[in-house]
């Protein structure tokens, strides 16, 4: 980026000290980001261990164990996140190819705004129009699938009544989600050698065939990584989870019963403000599960994009 | 779609004229809404469904599409088509969500936007209040304003040098470990910042029970730094070199360089980088229900007592009710509809200085 990094020793730049207070000042807020995202594991680690070495019946549903309490919670998490994935993946493929290759130009930069403003939306308002909105909505979907399909293991009865169920949870994380995949492939689809889709247009390929063969292949790389940053960003979401989900702690698969598993966020934001004593560090010691399950998905997700950058030729 | 049709030469076979596929659509919806405008005068239940007509129509479109074009056109072309209508369904699909929502926090949220919703707060108000006080938001938008405020303070001066660093100074593992870790930061859940936050000053203050605006302040921060760093070196890097050289042939020393040329040359992309991070974080409500705690009264002391946040308003509205809900609910529309506003605004003012200030680009 600079020029003064060749300075060959003889000629040697005079080193002023307002020089050296400036970039010292610059490094100092760099390691300052690091220090904190390492105090946030220790902090988080030091309240964390009262909950893990207490009696497990101080904790609050009295479980017999620690990993008991956590076992619902974290796959209450899990489970939420993969279904919203599931429904986002290929609604964010469909708009990011919508973006990139088939709405004109000028108009596809309009769409991408609109996009945004759904990333721009508060999480408590998405909460709030789950709950009023969604809910009784897709309430009357449910009883019918529980009426027709109940034999299915995830549709087993009874229904719920309010539709504040997993499956709805996973319907608002989805739209959440959606802007942050959407952005990741749409960036990735643009960034596809102009050459590779011109050859294959001039094989004669239809517009699917010539993204088939040409702009999915090469966008691979980043598709998976934008799943796995939505991912993270579905894990992590807590007030849809808080405001919608009736939470029961329980582990099974059933979408639309009324007893579900509730996820480690809402559970949090559920019980924080009432907690005391070593319910408080039980919290606590959930939020650094979650923290470390989001901090394994990101990182990878970031590998995959940062190799593929590396011998991606339209960086280059 | 056979493997042997499939290798018709879409080149040779009749074409479908431009117009075909939009009238199709128009007359799938309107098909549709007439269909359910018939159910509903013979049921006269409910107001018009027009999420359902909309979803429906472009369902009816999609399959008579790809069946007049498999039949006109050939199966390559009929798939072709037919991924066309999945990709455009699928913006579809993503956009009923946003109209839905739209609609229902303007309707909702209007009943109560009213001046006494920004000059009350909650003190002592129970149910709908009195007529000449229902109750107002005004403590969670001090609130909201004062933490927000902080966060903006401590993350814009911490993310910016550190962005300069990266771009200006950083080389080698450093500087990699900075950008790998601050990407890996975006993804930090935002109820982690909160409860990090809260762990931090629980420990430092002795207290098991804090609950106080700075702290609120620092979890945002936390949630605001990676987005800030990011946005900035994008836009440093976007500063020529050349500017750079410029400035050390005539002598002026490396510090100076960087804030008297590289900075205001980028002030407009990080200027519009800090309003998405201040909007991005605005909205957040589980790191402040966790270390800022919520109330009903005003409070304007960030280091002492609970204080209330606009989002957080919106979910204690809707959590904690009394025995009449309705109002609290209204309150919460009225909340969600000024947060809207304030993130929306936010985003336009970002976009305005993008555009107004970019500097004039070579190409």
């Amino acid at each position: 980026m600079t020029s003064t990094s060749k300075t060959t020793p003889v000629l040697r730049a005079k080193s002023r000290p307002a020089d050296r207070i400036f970039s010292g000042s610059t490094l100092a807020a760099g390691v300052l980001i690091l220090t904190a995202l390492a105090a946030v594991a220790v902090f988080l680690i030091a309240q964390s261990i009262p909950a893990l070495v207490a009696n497990p019946e101080e904790l609050p549903t009295s479980p017999s164990s620690f990993w008991e309490y956590v076992a619902p919670l974290a796959f209450g998490t899990v489970w939420a996140a993969a279904l919203a994935l599931l429904m986002a993946l290929p609604v964010s493929l469909g708009i990011a190819l919508f973006i990139s290759h088939y709405a004109p130009r000028r108009i596809a930069q309009v769409l991408g705004y609109i996009v945004d403003l759904l990333a721009a939306v508060p999480s408590v308002v998405f909460g709030l129009w789950g709950i009023k909105v969604l809910a009784p909505f897709v309430q009357p979907f449910y009883a019918w699938l529980v009426d027709n399909f109940g034999w299915i293991p995830l549709f087993t009865p009874p229904v719920s009544g309010t539709g504040r169920t997993i499956l709805t949870v996973a319907i608002v994380l989805a739209v959440m989600v959606l802007p942050i995949i959407t952005a990741v492939c749409r960036e990735v689809f643009l960034q596809t050698p102009r050459l590779h889709e011109e050859a294959a247009l001039a094989l004669g390929a239809t517009r699917w065939e010539m993204i088939h063969t040409a702009v999915l292949p090469f966008g691979m790389p980043g598709i998976i990584s934008a799943a796995m940053l939505g991912l993270g960003r579905a894990l992590g979401e807590t007030m849809v989870v808080a405001m919608v989900l009736s939470p029961a702690m329980v582990i099974h698969f059933v979408l639309t019963g009324s007893a579900n598993p509730p996820t480690i966020a809402g559970n949090i934001a559920l019980n924080f403000p009432e907690a005391h004593g070593v319910g408080v560090n039980a919290l606590i010691a959930t939020g650094l599960i979650l923290f470390i399950i989001t901090l394994i998905v990101n990182s990878a997700a970031r590998v995959v994009i940062n190799r593929r950058k590396a011998f991606s030729g339209a960086n280059g | 779609m056979t493997t042997a049709s499939s290798l018709t030469n879409s080149f040779t076979t009749a074409r479908l004229p431009k117009w075909v596929p939009w009238a199709l659509l128009a007359g799938s919806w309107g098909v549709i809404a007439t269909l359910f405008g018939l159910v509903q005068a013979a049921s006269d239940s409910q107001e018009f469904n027009i999420v359902g007509v909309v979803f429906l129509g472009t369902i009816l479109f999609d399959v008579l599409l790809v069946t007049i074009s498999s039949l006109v056109e050939g199966a390559r072309k009929a798939r072709d088509r037919f991924v066309t209508s999945l990709v455009s369904t699928a913006f579809v699909i993503a956009l009923l969500p946003l109209i839905s929502l739209t609609y229902t926090v303007i309707a909702d949220g209007w009943k109560r936007f009213d001046i006494a919703f920004f000059t009350q707060s909650m003190r002592n108000i129970i149910g709908a209040g009195t007529e000449q006080f229902p109750g107002g938001a005004l403590h969670a938008i001090v609130g909201t304003l004062e933490i927000t405020g902080v966060a903006t303070l401590i993350s814009v001066p911490v993310g910016l040098l550190s962005a300069i660093y990266l771009v200006e100074y950083g080389r080698g593992r450093l500087a990699r470990a900075i950008t790998f870790f601050v990407d890996v930061m975006t993804g930090i859940p935002s109820i982690v910042a909160g409860l990090f936050a809260f762990a931090f000053f629980a420990l430092i203050f002795d207290n098991p029970g804090i609950r106080f605006g700075f702290g609120g302040a620092v979890a945002l921060t936390l949630l605001m730094i990676p987005t800030v760093v990011r946005s900035s070196e994008e836009m440093l890097k976007l500063v020529p070199n050349e500017l750079r050289e410029a400035s050390y042939a005539l002598g002026v020393p490396k510090w100076l360089t960087i804030v008297k040329v590289v900075i205001p040359t980028s002030i407009a992309g990080i200027t519009t980088g800090i309003t998405l991070a201040i909007a991005r974080v605005i909205g957040e409500t589980a790191p402040l229900l966790v270390i800022a705690g919520f109330t009903t009264s005003m409070n304007y002391n960030l280091f002492e007592g609970r204080m209330m946040a606009l989002p957080l308003f919106v979910y204690t509205q809707y959590s904690i009710p009394g025995t009449d809900v309705q109002p609290y609910l209204d309150r919460a529309w009225a909340g969600a509809l000024t947060l809207i506003l304030i993130v929306m605004a936010l985003n336009l003012i970002a976009r305005l200085i993008a555009k107004i200030f970019a500097p004039k680009s070579g190409r």
